[in-house]
């Protein structure tokens, strides 16, 4: 094994304890939410973001590592996001979830992964379709909300911590 | 507010913050020990798993596939990522005996029934979707959800806002309302 390798064995183990620990690798947990019944999903994800943006942006302006934005491409964000989240309903699983369920004994989540790699393997079938199509048709490039607005991330966070803490609140009152 | 759940877990909002100082370690760790900033993410590995598969079968085939080509077939940090992901939820839920045989998950089976084929079935046709729309966007709810969110990428809230909108509108069609 590599150093690549290893570094990436030991991030996913903490990762996956983690994500084990919060409950939120569960069918339920993930359905639970689009059906807009428990929330734990997104206040799981949202704390890993608020406390993640500071941290990044911090040792972004330090110069300490490189962002690596997603293309802003709109049709493929638009119709992949759209079938990502039709395929996520039905299976209950996203992809880094569906490898921790099996690993605390849902193995129902096997047939999730096999169909991914499935998936996979079409979507490299389907490239050269796609690339001519959705991807050709409008792309914004690889941009950040910071630049998008002009303005300082600085600005955005505060924003952001506010509004995702008041939803916070609101899932609590609610009981969600 | 309780850091605990009843069944012995973590507040989401606890385990969900180490989270976020896991990703900041993470992507400092991969900068200076690998020389590449890297991002958690999970869907990429699932492209090269699908190609060290197909190798053993039509090698000439993925030699030939632009996709392939471009994301290089291989095991590299990412792919030891996920597989460690499965490492760390099996040792953590075999400490607090929260790991349990599950073949139908109890949303399901209320709509369903216990048939483990049915279930097998929707598992792997969503899968399959699924997965089409996280190459097609490029990323999952790790990568878009976590990662670009924490970069403030334009094209990871896009990404967020159709992954959750579409699954709550197909979630209310396919398990349609539940009995309170």
């Amino acid at each position: 094994m590599n150093a690549d390798q290893l570094l990436g064995l030991i991030t996913g183990v903490l990762f996956g304890f983690l994500l084990q620990k919060g409950r939120v690798l569960r069918f339920e947990k993930q359905v639970g939410a689009m059906l807009l019944k428990d929330m734990t999903i997104f206040k799981f994800m949202l704390s890993a973001i608020l406390v993640g943006m500071v941290g990044i942006t911090l040792l972004t302006e330090a110069g300490f590592v490189t962002l690596s934005h997603k293309s802003m491409n709109l049709g493929a964000v638009l119709l992949g996001g759209a079938l990502f989240g039709a395929g996520w309903s039905v299976m209950g699983y996203c992809p880094g979830t569906s490898v921790g369920a099996l690993g605390e004994g849902r193995w129902h989540a096997v047939f999730a992964i096999l169909g991914m790699v499935a998936g996979a393997a079409l979507y490299a079938e389907l490239y050269p379709f796609f690339k001519l199509t959705v991807i050709a048709w409008k792309d914004f490039g690889k941009i950040g909300l910071p630049e998008a607005l002009s303005v300082s991330p600085w600005v955005i966070i505060p924003f952001f911590w506010a509004g995702t803490i008041f939803l916070f609140l609101w899932f609590e009152r609610k009981g969600l | 507010m309780k850091w605990k759940t009843e069944d012995g877990g973590w507040s989401p909002y606890l385990a969900g913050s180490l989270v976020g100082l896991l990703a900041i370690a993470s992507v400092y760790a991969t900068t200076l020990w690998l020389g590449k900033t890297s991002y958690l993410g999970a869907s990429t590995t699932f492209v090269r798993a699908a190609g060290l598969l197909e190798r053993t079968v039509a090698p000439g085939r993925v030699e030939a596939n632009e996709y392939f080509t471009k994301e290089k077939v291989r095991v590299d940090w990412q792919f030891m990522l996920v597989g460690g992901i499965l490492i760390g939820a099996l040792i953590a839920s075999a400490t607090d005996r929260s790991f349990k045989l599950e073949s139908v998950p109890p949303t399901w089976e209320k709509r369903f029934g216990p048939s483990v084929g049915k279930r097998a079935a929707g598992a792997f046709l969503g899968g399959i979707v699924a997965m089409v729309g996280a190459r097609l966007a490029d990323g999952c709810p790790s990568g878009h959800g976590l990662s670009g969110m924490m970069q403030l990428s334009v094209s990871s809230f896009v990404a967020l806002v159709m992954f959750f909108s579409v699954g709550v509108f197909i979630a209310a069609l396919v398990y349609g309302r539940r009995s309170s």
